[in-house]
């Protein structure tokens, strides 16, 4: 018996996903700035799911409020932006800041468990959305554009933001794939199976769970800044607004939680429901979302991923390990 | 006089948290679960109650009274259908159910009553308006006396339920062991099915009282089982008079905040809640407790 990591499958999909990469990044080459927009939402959408999915699906914490990483983004970009840092650095610096404010919130926010981490980070969401509500330089609860892109002409913007963008869904999920490959992921893995075992067999659950909370607060600021750049407008009422969690939850618990390619298929059904005529239609698509969510989390805990890979023994990027017969050697 | 006045407006506005969080603080004590849909349920309350004072020309009491059986079957069903399955598997998944849950209940409501705000206040009479000058500077209103008394007769009578009737005994069984409760012959399932029954009609209770009190819409659901929450987690979780003291505490942290700027009101709940998180994670054994 050897143990393996890659298998042909892996290694073809492997290959595949950085043929991908940079077919998507010809994208603004071909395309009308209209499609380019839309896949910049596409890829908003895989990085919040891929970080969702870092805290939830690994480290077990349930956040309801993401959001509030997703605003100090958006936010953040405006602020240093208006006191005339570069808008694209300003994304940068904002990015920066969402990650750097994850680690003192990590502190207070670790050591709650279940519902008191999911309601708590829900209310730190709040407190800071309060905060941005109270502050007249921000545009206080009407809004405020991000005047500053405007110095570049829409197609190269456009562009601009999307070529962003892949860096950002790139970085973040390649930073997450190899941690998830290290010493330190196998540790992860197994807090995700059971924390006790895990904690018994002398893995530091605190410090794992800090690198993925840091990991998903830097990863949701990016997802803020592309959110700006994308729409020039942010308000507090929706950028901090609950549905960003309830949108990361739905593709997370569609795709497969835990799952490491189940986050990304499930924003891909996330994005095709978005484009279609049902979700202009109002409320009724959010019904469906959130019937939906619910079904998944009873009926089909691992995801339309976790289900495909345990009945195929698929998987694409090799993430995790497996036991392989070796050969036997012939005697002599 | 003005810090006197807010701090018994604080008291009055905190009595309607602990009736809100009442339900949240029973389940959480019984089944180790947060209901996140728990404030939408609040609210559905309050819309099932609209619709019957505005079909039948009911006072709204009375019309909460026919509302409640409705919600109580709801909240039996609820147990049954969705939270049954979900405390089988992890903790995670209640979560994510009930959360599922809010976002479907607050959809529905926003497809049937339309984001329009709806109010109960005016159909209540001179309640919502009578109050009494008991001091300069110092006013008593009617609705307020009433939210204050019925608080706490609903934390009373759960008292008496816990520790005196034959529900309330396998309640607090269930709540200490569910497994060894099941060996002495206690059906659990029946147990956390009631017990979420009781949870979803005071629920509607604090509907009830929102609508009386405020307006509200589709959308109050969120808001309401934050503060729930927070007035739960404030008096200590899985304490049932702690959350009555929690609920008060919240209120008057609001009402002293909106003493220094109308602004700062949600936020200084918001920050006594996080203080009290940080100051007893982890203590106690979060068991549901009544006094003896």
């Amino acid at each position: 018996m050897k143990v393996a990591r890659w298998t042909r499958t892996s290694r073809l999909f492997t290959g595949g996903t950085v043929v991908v990469a940079v077919l998507l990044a010809s994208v603004p080459l071909v395309f009308d700035p209209d499609v380019v927009q839309k896949l910049t939402t596409l890829l908003i959408l895989v990085l919040l799911a891929a970080m969702w999915n870092a805290l939830a699906g690994y480290g077990g914490l349930l956040s309801v409020g993401q959001q509030a990483f997703i605003g100090i983004g958006a936010y953040g970009t405006v602020f240093f932006a208006n006191n005339g840092v570069t808008p694209y650095l300003a994304m940068l610096f904002a990015t920066v800041l969402a990650g750097v404010i994850s680690l003192p919130i990590s502190l207070f926010a670790l050591r709650l468990r279940a519902a008191q981490f999911a309601i708590g980070m829900w209310v730190i969401a709040e407190v800071i959305s309060i905060l941005v509500r109270l502050d007249k330089n921000l545009g206080a609860g009407t809004g405020i554009s991000l005047i500053q892109l405007n110095q570049y002409l829409p197609n190269f913007r456009q562009a601009y933001t999307f070529w962003l963008a892949l860096a950002f869904a790139i970085v973040f999920i390649a930073a997450l794939f190899f941690l998830l490959r290290s010493p330190l992921g196998t540790s992860l893995q197994a807090i995700r199976d059971d924390e006790d075992a895990a904690r018994s067999l002398g893995v530091h659950v605190a410090a794992r769970k800090r690198l993925l909370f840091v990991l998903a607060g830097f990863g949701c600021g990016a997802a803020g800044v592309l959110i700006v750049a994308n729409t020039l407008f942010i308000e507090p009422g929706s950028v901090f607004s609950v549905q960003w969690s309830a949108y990361m939850i739905f593709m997370v618990l569609v795709g497969g939680l835990g799952t490491f390619e189940g986050p990304i298929l499930g924003a891909i059904i996330l994005f095709a429901i978005l484009q279609t005529t049902v979700s202009q239609g109002g409320p009724w698509y959010l019904v469906g979302l959130g019937t939906t969510a619910a079904l998944f989390a009873l009926l089909l805990p691992r995801g339309l991923w976790g289900t495909i890979e345990a009945r195929l023994g698929l998987r694409l990027l090799p993430v995790g390990y497996r036991v392989v017969e070796a050969k036997r050697a012939e005697p002599a | 006089m003005s810090v006197a006045n807010a701090i018994l407006q604080g008291v009055f506005l905190g009595a309607f948290y602990a009736v809100l969080a009442c339900g949240l603080s029973i389940m959480f004590g019984v089944m180790r679960i947060i209901n996140l849909a728990h404030g939408d349920l609040a609210v559905l309350g309050a819309y099932i109650t609209f619709v019957i004072v505005d079909r039948l020309g009911l006072s709204p009491f009375v019309a909460f009274l026919i509302a409640l059986p409705v919600m109580i079957a709801l909240g039996y069903l609820l147990h049954l259908t969705i939270l049954e399955r979900s405390l089988r598997s992890g903790i995670l998944t209640p979560l994510l159910a009930t959360f599922g849950l809010s976002i479907v209940v607050q959809n529905l409501l926003l497809i049937i009553f339309s984001p329009d705000v709806h109010s109960l206040g005016r159909s209540a009479g001179s309640l919502t308006t009578a109050s009494w000058q008991v001091a300069s500077g110092l006013s008593v209103s009617a609705l307020g006396i009433l939210v204050l008394v019925v608080a706490v007769l609903v934390f009373g009578a759960l008292q008496l339920v816990l520790s005196r009737t034959r529900l309330g005994w396998t309640m607090r069984a269930t709540a200490e062991d569910a497994e060894a409760a099941e060996l002495v012959g206690i059906n659990s399932r029946g147990t956390y099915a009631w017990a979420t029954a009781l949870a979803v009609a005071i629920a509607a209770l604090g509907g009830l009282f929102l609508g009386i009190r405020s307006v509200f819409d589709p959308v109050s659901g969120p808001t309401q089982l934050i503060f729930a929450f927070e007035a739960v987690v404030i008096g200590g979780m899985g304490s049932l008079w702690g959350t009555l003291l929690g609920g008060i505490a919240l209120g008057v942290a609001q009402t002293l905040g909106a003493q220094l700027n109308p602004e700062f009101a949600v936020i200084s709940g918001h920050l006594l809640f996080l203080v009290v998180l940080i100051a007893r994670f982890g203590g106690g054994r979060m068991v549901l407790r009544v006094a003896r």
